[in-house]
């Protein structure tokens, strides 16, 4: 089967390359891309793992080709840290509130978190639930995840 | 867990999308969200040969309102109808159920159209084309034809929709009257799964609040969503009290055919059924009364 040239403006940069149409964007990311910190977990759209944002909206990308999403702007989770490569609020909370154990799921938690706050820094905590209702966690029991995203939402409303 | 080998085209008109489902024979697919389709092909339970994506068609998007009708263009992304203004407005059942479709990040990419063509047995976009009588536009090369919801879905994961027709939009009537009311009701292992079991309702009161129509569907218990006309019409002049409706319901033992998984038995699931049937219009009475938002 014949290959197709993706562009995609991954965090903020322009990047490239050629995949069978097959290829789900996730393995795209990380086989073409080496992009490894989407992780992927069932392949069929259950587990969240492999959440990404897609022009602005928490996506999972073992369910979008990556052909599809020629042209579309992707954030993963290595688009998180600040530009001087320190962890962002949400990260550095993730850490602080012990919010993983095995840390599989943690990519995805911080994408759906973060797509999350940036539509509403203010979260209660059944809309964190919400918005992590699709990723699943088999370590923590959400409960410190809520904590995290809470603590985070909290410190990102204090800074200008 | 990957995908079988397959072509890929991006449209950009409807018109393209009809002529490559034309020329390519029974083993093309259209994709637009792919929520469903892209899973279905990591099993292998589907092998398309071509996949024609019509994200890039600007005429399947939109939601708008024609005459006595809400009209939501196939392509539309569910986080878009469940947003959406309008559909809060006029046809609010919708946009309650809509909150139940799936999750997030699902929601972000999958479709209206693709949810009615997937043709769920227990999902809730077909459930309230079901219950609203919608009308499903479709187009071929061959031309286009206007499908009610009642004859588009034909059992589970089955409709009508032939090999070369491509979904165009879907259109739900808006009721006139003054004195309405909604329910939505559902019962799922977690909030982003598919439903065991659920029921919606709309449902008009006279003067006297007596019920003067009343239009009521149940998902989950059956191979389609189905509507329960003989419910409604033991309903219909009479007060929508609760005893009332809990008698009205029982007839739904005899309506439904649930199957069992390996999440619910048979009876479980029609035992669901019914509840949900009671509490859907128990809430659009209220609704209709103005005691419940």
């Amino acid at each position: 089967m014949s290959e197709y040239k993706i562009t995609l403006e991954l965090n903020g940069h322009e990047v490239s390359g050629n995949a069978e149409a097959r290829i789900t964007l996730v393995d795209f990311l990380r086989d073409n891309l080496d992009q490894t910190g989407t992780h992927i977990g069932c392949e069929h759209g259950v587990c969240g793992a492999c959440s990404v944002i897609f022009d602005g909206r928490p996506i999972r990308s073992c369910l979008i080709y990556a052909v599809m999403a020629n042209g579309h702007k992707i954030t993963t989770v290595e688009g998180l840290e600040k530009t001087n490569g320190a962890l962002s609020p949400l990260q550095d909370a993730f850490w602080e509130n012990h919010a993983m154990q095995c840390g599989y799921c943690t990519p995805g938690m911080l994408i759906a978190t973060h797509a999350l706050l940036q539509e509403n820094p203010d979260p209660s905590d059944e809309e964190i639930r919400e918005a992590i209702g699709g990723n699943l966690c088999r370590c923590t029991g959400y409960q410190q995840i809520i904590e995290a995203v809470q603590s985070a939402a909290k410190k990102m409303r204090e800074i200008p | 867990m990957k995908a079988a080998p397959f072509d890929y085209i991006r449209v950009n008109t409807l018109d393209e999308a009809c002529k490559a489902l034309s020329e390519s024979g029974e083993d093309a697919r259209i994709i637009a969200g792919g929520q469903t389709l892209v899973p279905l092909m990591a099993m292998r339970l589907a092998r398309p040969s071509l996949l024609i994506d019509i994200n890039d068609v600007e005429e399947l998007s939109g939601i708008s309102i024609e005459g006595e009708h809400l009209v939501i263009k196939a392509g539309t992304r569910q986080v878009k109808a469940l947003s959406s203004e309008i559909v809060r407005k006029k046809i609010p059942l919708l946009a309650e159920a809509l909150s139940h479709v799936g999750h997030t990040q699902t929601r972000n990419l999958g479709t209206v159209g693709g949810s009615l063509v997937n043709a769920d047995p227990s999902a809730e976009i077909p459930l309230i084309a079901q219950t609203l009588e919608a009308t499903i536009l479709v187009q071929s090369v061959r031309g286009k034809r206007s499908i009610a919801a009642s004859e588009f879905f034909e059992a589970a994961m089955v409709t009508c929709l032939a090999p070369d027709e491509c979904l165009v939009e879907v259109c739900f009537p808006i009721w006139p009257e003054k004195r309405n009311g909604y329910g939505f009701h559902e019962v799922s292992i977690r909030d982003s799964d598919y439903a065991l079991a659920a029921a919606a309702a709309q449902l008009t009161l006279d003067g006297s609040d007596n019920c003067k129509k009343l239009s009521l569907s149940i998902c989950g218990a059956s191979p389609t969503a189905i509507r329960l006309k003989p419910v409604e019409e033991s309903l219909l002049g009479k007060p929508p009290l609760n005893q009332v409706i809990v008698e009205a319901c029982e007839i739904i033992d005899d309506l439904i055919d649930p199957q069992a998984d390996v999440h619910a038995d048979a009876n479980y699931r029609g035992r669901v059924a019914k509840v949900m049937a009671r509490r859907a219009i128990s809430d659009a009475r209220d609704r209709a009364k103005g005691f419940l938002k």
